[in-house]
This record gives C-alpha cells, sequence and structure tokens, in this order.
C-alpha cells in the first residue's frame, strides 16, 4: 500500500516557487500535503495531491520538471512522542526525508515516509502496531 | 561502402594535387594581385610580388588576410571582377559593426556545387534522396549552399529554410525527407520535437549534414539517436565559399577539405607561424579557383587540427579535425583559455544532462568567476536532493578537470536556456574591461 507523491524541480532565484504554485492553482489542484527541501542551489517541492497522474501532466505540459514517486503514509496518534516512536521503529531502514502533515477531518496527523524499500518499512511499522494509510485513504481526507 | 562525386580529385595521389594547387596559386595570386586593390597593396607592403610564389611550399611567405580587411573594404572593395560579371551577393552580420559581405560568379557558383555535391555523395546521398535544407535561406550561405548541393546531385531539393518546427516535422514526415541540412543546435531541437511528437518511426530520415557551428562527438550521438540519422559535420564559412569547404567521409576521422580549389594550413595563433600537422592551432585557407572574391591566407580563428594521411575512404585530400573552439570566441578566464565547445563535451558526457547550458564570467573580487547554468532535465531529476547533487558535483569535477579552473554549476529549469535555430550563443560575460 503505496501513496503516489509529486515531486517538482524548482530553480534557485526569486518568484520560481510562486511560478510552480500558479501553474497548481489555475488547474485547480487540491494540495492535501506539501512538503520544500531546499538547498542552497536549488529546492524540490514534494506534494500530496487527489489527482496525481493529472498533476504531472498539467507540470509537464508547462515544461516544468517532475517525477511521481511512491512513498509509505502512516497514521499518527496526536500526541507527544507519536513521530519519535514511528522513527525509532524504522531503525536500520534509511529515511531519505519525512514530513507530517494534520487535517481538518480528525484528530490524528499523517507522516509521508520516503524509504527505498517500502514493503519492508510498512511491515515493520505494522509489526509495532502503527497503522499504514495508502492513496484512497489519504485522497478522501 | 564509398562513393565519390569527383573520383579523379577525390583519390588524386598527393603529388598530382600539389601539382594542381601549385598551378591553380600562381593563377590566383596573378589575379589577386592584378584585380584586387588591397592585395597588391598587402603584398607590396611585405615586399612579395607575385612571382616570388612558385607552389604551395612558399605559401607562408604571403601575408594574411583577416575577417577586418573585409570589414574594412565593404561593401565590394576586395572584389576582384567587375560587378557585372558578379551573380550573386551573401553577406554575414558580425557581432561587432558592419557585415562582411561576399560575391560571387557564374563559375564560383559552379565550384560550390561542386564541392556541395561531393559532401553529401561521401555522407551517402544520392539523386535518388529528398534532401531537406534547414539552414535558413537569406544572406546567410547556408540554406543556398546546402540547395545548390541538393541539385547538383540531382536530388529533390525542400528549401525548408529554418523555424516553424512543426511544419518541419509536417514537412519530413509527408515530403518523406530522406537527408538533412541544418545547423547541430537546430538538428537537436528538431530531435527534441520528433521525441515530444512520437513520430520518428514515421521519419525517412537517413543522413544528416550538420555545420555552421562547432559541435562535439558527444552531440553527434544526441542528434543520431534522436532523429535516426548517421550525422555528418560539414564545414564552411561564407569567406571562403559557404558549406562545403570540407565534410567528414564514412570513417568520420576528420573533414576532407576540397583541396583541388582551398589550400589548408594551421598557425601558430600568436605567432602566425605555421604549424607541424596534428598540432592545434588557427585553420587558415587560400582560395586557388575563386574569381569574384579572391582570398589569400584567411585566417578563419576557427581552432583545428590537420592530418595529410591517406584515409581509408580512398581519398587523400587532407582532413581537418573538429573545430574544438575559436580563437575570438575563446574565453580567458583566471589566465586559462576556456572553449564553449569543451563545456558541452563535459555535459553530454553525464547521463541524464541536456546539452542545454550557458557560460556566465563575472568578476567577483577581482577574481573572475565561472558560472554554467545547466537545464534540468528529467533524466536528471529526482525526489532525493542528495541524488541531484551528487550529479552536480560530478559535472564540477568533470569541468575542473577538462578546464583546469572550477565552475559553479546551476540548475535552471527546462526550457529556460534558449533553444537557437542558428548560431548558438552560449556565453554572457559580465567583466568589464
Ligand atoms: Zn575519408
Amino acid at each position: 500500500m503505496v501513496i503516489e507523491q509529486i515531486s517538482v524541480f524548482v530553480e534557485n532565484k526569486q518568484g520560481a516557487l510562486s511560478e510552480v504554485l500558479e501553474v497548481l492553482a489555475e488547474g485547480k489542484i487540491d494540495l492535501r500535503a506539501i512538503s520544500i527541501a531546499d538547498t542552497s542551489d536549488f529546492g524540490i517541492l514534494r506534494m500530496i495531491v487527489p489527482d496525481p497522474d493529472k498533476t504531472l501532466a498539467l507540470l509537464k505540459a508547462k515544461g516544468i520538471t517532475a517525477s511521481k514517486t511512491e512513498v509509505t503514509g502512516c497514521k499518527l496518534p496526536d500526541e507527544p512522542g507519536a513521530l519519535y516512536r514511528v522513527l525509532k521503529t524504522l531503525e536500520g531502514i534509511s529515511v531519505e526525508y519525512i514530513y507530517a502533515f494534520l487535517t481538518r477531518r480528525d484528530e490524528d496527523a499523517y507522516v509521508i515516509i520516503r524509504v527505498e524499500d517500502n514493503e519492508r518499512a510498512q511491515e515493520v511499522l505494522r509489526a509495532a502496531g502503527h497503522t499504514i494509510i495508502g492513496s484512497e485513504d489519504v485522497y478522501s481526507l | 561502402m564509398n562513393a565519390y562525386w569527383n573520383p579523379e580529385i577525390e583519390t588524386m595521389s598527393r603529388d598530382a594535387l600539389t601539382t594542381l594547387q601549385d598551378r591553380r596559386l600562381r593563377t590566383a595570386l596573378n589575379h589577386a594581385y592584378t584585380n584586387c586593390k588591397p592585395y597588391r597593396a598587402k603584398m607590396e607592403a611585405a615586399g612579395i610580388l607575385p612571382g616570388d610564389i612558385n607552389g604551395v611550399e612558399d605559401l607562408w611567405k604571403l601575408p594574411m588576410t583577416h575577417k577586418s580587411d573585409l570589414r574594412d573594404s565593404y561593401p565590394y572593395g576586395m572584389f576582384a571582377v567587375p560587378m557585372g560579371d558578379v551573380v550573386r551577393i551573401h553577406a554575414s552580420s558580425g557581432t561587432t559593426g558592419k557585415q562582411t559581405v561576399v560575391g560571387y560568379t557564374a563559375q564560383d557558383i559552379a565550384v560550390w556545387g561542386e564541392c556541395m555535391a561531393r559532401c553529401l555523395t561521401m555522407a551517402g546521398a544520392t539523386k535518388d534522396d529528398i534532401v531537406h535544407v534547414s539552414y535558413g535561406y537569406g544572406l546567410f550561405t547556408g540554406g543556398l549552399g546546402g540547395h545548390i548541393g541538393g541539385e547538383t546531385i540531382g536530388a529533390a531539393t525542400i528549401p525548408a529554410s529554418t523555424g516553424n518546427t512543426k511544419r518541419q516535422l509536417q514537412m519530413f514526415s509527408d515530403f518523406g525527407s530522406t537527408v538533412l541540412l541544418c545547423t547541430p543546435s537546430y538538428a537537436m531541437h528538431l530531435g527534441d520535437a520528433v521525441l515530444e511528437e512520437g513520430i520518428r518511426d514515421q521519419l525517412k530520415l537517413r543522413i544528416g549534414l550538420f555545420g555552421a557551428e562547432p559541435w562535439t562527438e558527444e552531440m553527434r550521438g544526441e542528434i543520431e539517436s534522436r532523429l535516426g540519422v548517421r550525422a555528418h559535420d560539414i564545414y564552411g564559412l561564407s569567406e571562403v565559399m559557404g558549406p562545403g569547404v570540407s565534410c567528414d567521409c564514412p570513417e568520420r576521422k576528420g573533414l576532407h577539405v576540397m583541396e583541388d580549389h582551398f589550400l589548408v594550413e594551421i598557425v601558430d595563433p600568436h605567432t602566425g607561424k605555421p604549424l607541424p600537422d596534428g598540432v592545434p592551432g588557427e585553420l587558415v585557407f587560400t582560395c586557388v579557383t575563386k574569381e569574384a572574391l579572391p582570398l589569400i591566407r584567411y585566417n578563419t580563428r576557427d581552432i583545428c587540427t590537420i592530418d595529410r594521411s591517406p584515409c581509408a575512404c580512398g581519398r587523400n585530400l587532407t582532413r581537418m579535425g573538429k573545430i574544438t573552439g575559436r580563437t575570438d570566441d575563446m574565453l580567458i578566464i583566471r589566465g586559462v583559455n576556456v572553449f564553449p565547445s569543451q563545456v558541452e563535451s563535459v555535459l553530454l558526457g553525464v547521463a541524464g544532462v541536456a546539452p542545454y547550458y550557458r557560460l556566465v564570467v563575472d568578476r567577483i573580487n577581482n577574481l573572475d568567476a565561472l558560472e554554467i547554468q545547466v537545464e534540468m532535465t528529467e533524466g536528471l531529476f529526482s525526489d532525493e536532493e542528495r541524488r541531484i547533487e551528487s550529479t552536480v558535483r560530478r559535472i564540477e569535477k568533470d569541468v575542473l578537470s577538462m578546464l583546469g579552473i572550477s565552475a559553479k554549476i546551476t540548475l535552471v529549469s527546462h526550457g529556460t536556456i534558449e533553444r537557437f535555430e542558428g548560431k548558438a550563443k552560449r556565453v554572457l560575460d559580465r567583466r568589464t574591461p
């Protein structure tokens, strides 16, 4: 059970991020979750959207470099130490990046986790009693 | 399979060729001295008379001709025939000041057709091909030069000219173009469009002759895979004639110079003295059959090497290497000579990187700084920044080992570096002199 995430290249110059966001706004893309990785030379905008394929096509049509990646989603109880417990569970698995988001719908928080092997990470998380969420869950939030 | 348009000349022995060149050189010098004042003045200033030159071995004694000589005599000052005998005018725009104007007699145009026919035949084209010329038609020699070649070999020749990429692709598929002539940067652009439209299977293109700007072996591979052609390098410049001065044969180990019309030398850029074969220097041409605009030891400012050994294709015509740069686009950064083509060759060697780049040179705290802007591509992009960063580090390392100076690599959005349909201009020098 994986979630498809869209990653977008953002040039390191003024207005580059707004250009991408403008394209998304014009396409009426609803952003469920968003995270920005910022290095000194460029940025990567990562996001979870209801229709990843449509979003990818929209971006590409505008000449924006973007890609689709499968990531793991995990539900967190909204309580102190929850994220720590997730990461602790994943010890030994190399995590590329992680970001969290909240929704209006319920009390819970969610994390997006990028690992090399989603299946293995999810097995470990499930074994430790965590709830894995898939595309259906997150898109309907 | 080797086909020659003019087997007698193309496979002539070096001795017989030299005899022919000696005779033609003497005639050309007499013509220039008698009918072209600037040459007479140059030779008189150097204390040389046409009679002092017996043949090719004395060529080095003659004064060199530069682009500035042509510019200073704008427009017709160096023409050596009455205007009534001139049938064609071309001009090339300089980045500074006046255009360089060149003229042709009917005989000069016939020689051009012959040279272009040899190039097309060398690349494997025949009268049964459909030759698609996407060089610009106009004052630039590319369009009409390519055109006369196609017609001379008897092929159906399409004056497509440059621009309107959609229409070019339409013509490829509707007209069944089999041979394409254009600049290498436009070939890349057309290749990208073919990939984007997914119509490569509908194309009948099989041969490409690309020239008018320097390109690399890596770019050759890129163009071949995009367009499905066998790509040949064709060289020329309007001062000498236009495209067709030289072209690479199926061996692709250098471009055979049409030496029965153009004598070729390599000289030291600093001293102007001839260099031994194989040593890179400035490329110098002497036209021995030109009527309208004689050209004696014209320094092209292009950097390359020559090889006079016989070629496996059966031709004995001297081969010039690929142009590796120009002494006038050469950048001197922190005292090091840098050619944009070197950067291009590094980028094409890194998987996933497109050859769209721009060099920005600046002076920061009195120190030259080189920035190389490289376009982001799908092949280079990743959702993980460390992967992108490792490619950037790799480019930096390769640039350093190629140029001997470090450069900052900046990734810019796809499509933001201008695609050039004519000659590519890839340098922005912000240093104030
Ligand atoms: Zn050859």
